[in-house]
């Protein structure tokens, strides 16, 4: 009896081991397909990077030159979605965490903005080229642009915020409450100065998420090309994301610009994860200065 | 002074739900900017033609608005992906939530977090440059851009998404049910399989819908990688032409106002409501089935 017992603990433990490590390499293959992506971009844009590259306009029909047009784009239109999903989704933010009560409105509230969230980012640019582009007359432009990346944005800053914001330990409220503050007093001097530092984790992810999007910006600021930097909200601009995809598939020297399909991807991803790895960095030290 | 005070309270508090109304506000009219361009579709086509056409020649003459084989092209990419996707982005939850310890958790999440943010038109270009060729050369087909390849891009997109919402329902288990099973002599691999797995059922399935939705919405890497033909696909190594691709890449030449223009507005609207439905499912689990104390199971 002891004997059997004992091998069939030991074929359950062996089985264990089986499935652990089955589970170990599913989660080995997803950093291996980050780590070969990432690769074969350092490795194939490493040699486009020079300082010309980066900080001159492309000429001879964009089969030489840099990216410069390229990068202040991308600076304008996700620095610009960032300046209007912020306030809205701060404010959405503190509404549904401060505010509101269980209740069919908040959870209207909520499955509204789930649905945002859960929009592709192409119908958002239907929708811009609609709305913001032809029935506002903004035309194809940065502001236009800057809109319909903040709409789509909108969700993760609320998100992020709620998270900020739920972290904040109860016991401030009520001491700030206690003391004969009002609630808006309390949000204002208490609640919002304790969360900050983690809005601001969610609005550098909001802004990397903005400035890697493509298809929303493609009908509403993007163009193949223009010399000149933006002067005003209204022009429209060259952007990284849309630099790629036009010198990859419409240009008609697709194989002689493949080093600059590179190059420009490797700026992109190098803004794209740097503002995220550094949000994810100041966001895991927070966490543990709050446990 | 009291009174001043409740005003500025008051308005606070309306301001606040004013301002959070604004997602409601911005999901109303991005259905009615789309259904204002895209009904008059149906002025030149019936519903049932649009839909159920086969075929997708929006520049002929007479043109043909049929988007059978877009939604096709878009439903089979998405299932492809899912078959890759699920298995992928669940065993990785699992391993992050039950069995990797804190320090290998310290590399593993930020990296499924860079895989998510990683921009698609990037994860395009990989598959057209390096993928595609790599596919060609391997399976000797005649082109690497295929239905294949854009699933396989597709995956490692809604990995991330499957993963970390199927991860944070793991973690949501109360770890006296696990106790308890492991009290009665369960292994911890018996424990996670019959009491984990089944306690998170209903948030890794909101996990695997919301994954899927994202396949479904994905514009940039099926516009680069899937190949373009607008047919209804008959081998998975078959170019195809979802419904994103389409809209991407033809709205640039539609005269405006056309009715090519109000054609792709229309496949926006079938695409959203593809999204809309998914999302409603979605929420309607994780609401339904949702995990209240510790008596449920």
């Amino acid at each position: 009896m002891s004997v059997s017992k004992s091998s069939l603990q030991r074929r359950k433990n062996l089985l264990q081991k089986i499935v652990f490590n089955v589970f170990r390499f599913a989660a080995f293959i997803n950093g291996l397909a980050l780590f070969i992506i990432i690769y074969f971009m350092i490795a194939k844009g490493w040699k486009a990077i020079t300082w010309t590259f980066l900080t001159q306009p492309p000429v001879d029909s964009m089969t030489k030159g840099g990216i410069l047009p390229c990068i202040v784009g991308t600076l304008c239109l996700s620095i610009g979605a960032i300046l209007i999903a912020m306030p809205i989704g701060v404010a959405s933010a503190i509404y549904l965490n401060e505010y509101a009560r269980p209740g069919p409105l908040i959870r209207m509230i909520r499955l509204g903005i789930n649905n945002l969230a859960g929009i592709p980012s192409i119908v958002f640019g239907l929708f811009g080229l609609a709305f913001f582009v032809v029935w506002l007359k903004m035309g194809v432009s940065i502001i236009a642009g800057a809109l319909t990346l903040g709409a789509m944005t909108l969700p993760v800053v609320i998100g992020s915020t709620e998270e900020a914001l739920r972290a904040v330990p109860d016991t401030y409220r009520e001491a700030s409450l206690g003391l004969g503050a009002t609630k808006w007093q309390t949000i204002y001097r208490i609640v919002l100065p304790t969360a900050l530092p983690g809005i601001l984790t969610g609005t550098i992810l909001g802004i990397s998420r903005a400035a890697g999007e493509t298809a929303p910006i493609m009908f509403t600021a993007a163009v193949f090309f223009t010399p000149s930097l933006p002067l005003s909200i209204f022009d429209e601009v060259m952007a990284l994301p849309y630099h790629i995809y036009v010198l990859a598939t419409a240009g008609t020297e697709i194989e002689a610009t493949r080093h600059l399909q590179y190059g420009t991807s490797l700026v992109l991803i190098f803004l794209v994860l740097g503002m995220n790895l550094i949000a994810i960095i100041y966001r895991s030290r927070l966490r543990k200065r709050m446990q | 002074m009291a009174n001043t005070r409740q005003i500025t309270e008051r308005t606070m508090h309306t301001l606040f739900f004013v301002v959070a109304s604004a997602s409601i506000v911005m999901l109303f009219m991005i259905m009615v900017f789309l259904f204002m361009e895209g009904i008059p579709i149906f002025d030149e086509v019936s519903v049932k033609d649009f839909i159920f056409g086969k075929y997708w020649y929006p520049t002929s003459e007479p043109p043909d608005f049929g988007i059978l084989s877009l939604i096709v092209a878009s439903l089979a990419v998405t299932l492809l992906s899912a078959l890759i996707s699920i298995p992928l982005g669940i065993l990785t939850a699992i391993y992050i939530a039950e069995i990797a310890s804190k320090k290998v958790n310290e590399i593993i999440k930020p990296m499924v977090e860079l895989l998510a943010a990683l921009p698609s038109v990037v994860i395009g270009f990989f598959g057209m440059v390096l993928v595609a060729p790599f596919l060609q050369k391997v399976f000797d087909i005649p082109t690497g851009l295929n239905l294949f390849n854009a699933s396989l891009m597709l995956a490692f997109m809604s990995i991330p998404t499957i993963c970390s919402l199927s991860e944070d329902a793991i973690h949501s288990v109360p770890s006296s049910l696990k106790e308890a099973s492991l009290a009665l002599g369960a292994t911890h691999l018996e424990t996670i399989l019959k009491v984990v797995l089944p306690a998170s059922l209903s948030g890794i399935s909101t996990a695997v819908i919301l994954g899927m939705s994202r396949a479904i919405g994905e514009t940039m890497v099926v516009l680069m990688v899937a190949g373009g033909a607008a047919f209804i696909p008959e081998s998975i190594f078959d170019p195809v032409r979802p419904m994103p691709a389409s809209i991407a890449s033809e709205m640039a030449e539609a005269p405006f106002r056309g009715d090519h223009y109000h054609a792709l507005f229309a496949t926006g609207i079938v695409l959203f409501i593809f999204t809309f439905f998914f999302n409603i499912v979605a929420d309607h689990i994780a609401h339904k089935y949702k995990q209240v104390g510790e008596a449920t199971l």
